[in-house]
């Protein structure tokens, strides 16, 4: 090591030399650093499985432009859209096809803990508006009271999950009727609920009477292929003359809820400024340390000072530290936010991981926390007077 | 100024504070220290031996007076000039200020490396050498800690000499030590200065010290009272 930063730097790794010296601090400064970086892992873990789970469910469909109502920030909020739109919308030439989709929480009382699915109810004969996996398996929800269940859901046994099949199907109790679940798909829980389910929008309508056919939550359009999505969607905006409705490109739709996840939620906020608390932990660590250290060694660098050391030469130590600390700590910080975020997901089936962008973000700013608190430290030195020395 | 003069100083006045507490420690000092010299500065405490010292030093900015050093004015000159030249002197302290997370091979490098572009293998070897000179061969990878008082000054006269210096400026660098490590160390400098040619200026009240110097210089409220020994 000491022979690598003599290479690197030109001259004695005295940085590393004096880190080193005290072995105790050393390891402290370390493992503060590394305890920041587990601080800022955990809490970009949680904010990325809330993106990727944000994110899921419009994977299950597949459409080029959603119609929803004004408070519509996510696909399970806000209010309804009049079924006549759609119809409105067909006077586009580029508009192909259309189907309203229902999104609501249904609860499984499984005695005493529930599970909570979102719920889409679908038209089982547009198989066209999801995704591959889900598309081969909608035919059975023509038979009413039939759902096809997630099979990744929160409080549902890998085994129980497994056992669904056409064959073997699983039936429940919720809002005073029996579904019957024939099949299952890989969804995943998340942070609104626990899983998601498919139901006919037949089903759904009777799971919930005071709901009307002619009222979907959102409205999914497809274009003809080729078409441009983005004009199609100015002109839809002059064509249905409700000004009041959002109508957005699928994709936007999907991106303008994370942004609503992250920023405007409580709980988005809330990890977001666990990031600074781990980044701020982190910054008072290293200067702290440094400081501490540039103060113990104030009589050497006013000896170097007197044999004509200028302050880059100062500069260049405390940056060597800098750069070790942050190193050296972002390591063991690494190794255990991977344990603890792979653990968390294990625990609440949440998407959570370590991911390599993730990983390469944290060092970098490691790195650049860990030098600018060196750099402020470095004001100390002013104190180390070579004429003081005789 | 004569070219045979290491230091040559002219009217050199300084003074410590502002205001009411302005108070002048040195006055209108003439002096010159030939090449290869060795000159001892006495004085009662508080003369101001330390305060030529840091001034002929470029530890502190010249006030009033002109001083040449290496052919340079130090008066006016700025904070880059001064360390660019402090990188040609040698200095030795009361206390040896000896990095205690460098081993006495690494402190003593420490006094070639200032100087870029010196490529690592010389370092080292001139390094082993100084110690060498200062009786240390055996003790090159010692840390500071594991050294005894006199052990660690020959580390700081091999810091100070290594580099070969132009000028050696030492203030009382044997106050610390008993006496045969104070006799060693002012040997050491004697013989080193005559072998390269160095200039020393010492500041001592050590009597033992007296005879081994070429010039004796006596300061008393910061004024130059005698000269003894060649001009
Ligand atoms: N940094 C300073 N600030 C204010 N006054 C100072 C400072 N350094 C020295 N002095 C004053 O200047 C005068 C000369 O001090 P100097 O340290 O040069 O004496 P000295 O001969 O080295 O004494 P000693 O033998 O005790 O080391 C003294 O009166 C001292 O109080
Ligand atoms: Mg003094």
């Amino acid at each position: 090591m000491s022979r690598l930063l003599q290479w690197i730097f030109g001259r004695l790794p005295i940085g590393w030399l004096q880190l080193t010296h005290k072995r105790g601090r050393f390891l402290a400064a370390l493992s503060g650093v590394a305890f920041a970086n587990v601080l800022v892992f955990v809490q970009l873990g949680i904010m990325n499985s809330m993106g990727t789970a944000t994110l899921r469910p419009y994977e299950f469909f597949s459409a080029d432009i959603m119609i929803s109502a004004s408070d519509a920030n996510a696909l399970a909020e806000g209010g309804n859209v009049a079924r006549q739109w759609m119809l409105q919308a067909f006077a586009d030439p580029d508009v192909t096809a259309g189907m309203g989709l229902f999104v609501s929480n249904v609860p499984w009382d499984r005695g005493g803990k529930d599970i909570s699915f979102t719920t889409f109810g679908i038209d089982p004969a547009e198989p066209g508006f999801l995704a591959p996996e889900i598309a081969g398996k909608i035919a059975l929800l023509q038979v009413q009271d039939v759902a096809i269940l997630d099979r990744l859901a929160r409080g549902l046994t890998r085994d129980e999950a497994a056992a669904i099949r056409p064959q073997t199907p699983l039936s429940f109790e919720t809002q005073n009727r029996t579904l019957t679940a024939l099949d299952t798909f890989a969804g995943g829980g998340g942070f609104g609920g626990d899983g998601f389910m498919f139901i006919s929008d037949q089903t759904f309508l009777s799971l919930f009477p005071s709901r009307s056919s002619g009222a979907p939550d959102h409205i999914l359009l497809r274009v003809r292929p080729g078409a441009d999505v983005a004009a199609v969607t100015s002109r839809l905006r002059g064509l249905i003359s409700d000004p009041t409705l959002r109508i957005r490109s699928y994709a936007d739709a999907a991106q303008e809820d994370l942004r609503y996840q992250q920023m405007q939620r409580p709980t988005g906020l809330i990890f977001g400024f666990g990031v600074l608390i781990g980044v701020l932990v982190g910054l008072v660590i290293v200067y702290q340390v440094l400081s501490a250290d540039v103060a113990d060694h104030l009589r050497e660098y006013a000896t170097f000072k007197a044999m004509g050391y200028g302050s880059r030469f100062f500069l260049g130590i405390v940056v060597e530290e800098a750069l070790i600390l942050g190193i050296l700590g972002f390591l063991p910080g690494l190794a255990v936010g991977t344990a603890i975020l792979t653990l968390m997901g294990k625990v609440t089936a949440l998407p959570l991981g370590m991911t390599a962008s993730m990983a390469i973000m944290v060092f970098v700013g490691t790195v650049v926390f860990s030098v600018l608190s060196g750099t402020f430290a470095t004001r100390r030195l002013a104190a180390a007077d070579p004429a003081d020395l005789f | 100024m004569g070219s045979n003069m290491i230091v040559e100083a002219r009217g050199l006045s300084h003074w410590f504070g502002d205001g009411e507490a302005r108070k002048q420690a040195l006055f209108d000092i003439d002096l010159a220290l030939p090449r290869g010299s060795l000159t001892v500065l006495m004085g009662p405490s508080g003369s101001g031996k330390t305060t030529v010292l840091t001034l002929l030093g470029c530890l502190r900015g010249v006030q009033n007076g002109t001083v040449g050093l290496l052919g340079h004015e130090l008066h006016g000159a700025s904070e880059a000039e001064l360390t660019a030249l402090r990188q040609r002197l040698g200095f030795i302290f009361q206390s040896h200020n000896l990095h205690e997370s460098l081993t006495a091979m690494q402190n003593v490098i420490m006094g070639v490396q200032v100087r870029p572009g010196v490529p690592d293998e010389l370092a080292r070897s001139a390094a082993t050498q100084a110690l060498g000179l200062v009786g240390l061969s055996d003790r090159l990878d010692y840390l500071p800690a594991n050294l005894s008082g006199g052990q660690k000054q020959r580390v700081a006269v091999a810091r100070a000499l290594v580099g070969n210096p132009a000028l050696v400026l030492a203030d009382e660098p044997t106050a610390a030590l008993d006496k045969d490590s104070a006799a060693t160390i002012i040997d050491m400098l004697k013989r080193l200065g005559a072998e390269r040619g160095t200039t020393t200026l010492l500041v001592t009240h050590d009597n033992r010290i007296l005879d081994r110097a070429d010039r004796i210089l006596t300061l008393e409220d910061g004024r130059i009272v005698s000269i003894a020994g060649g001009t």
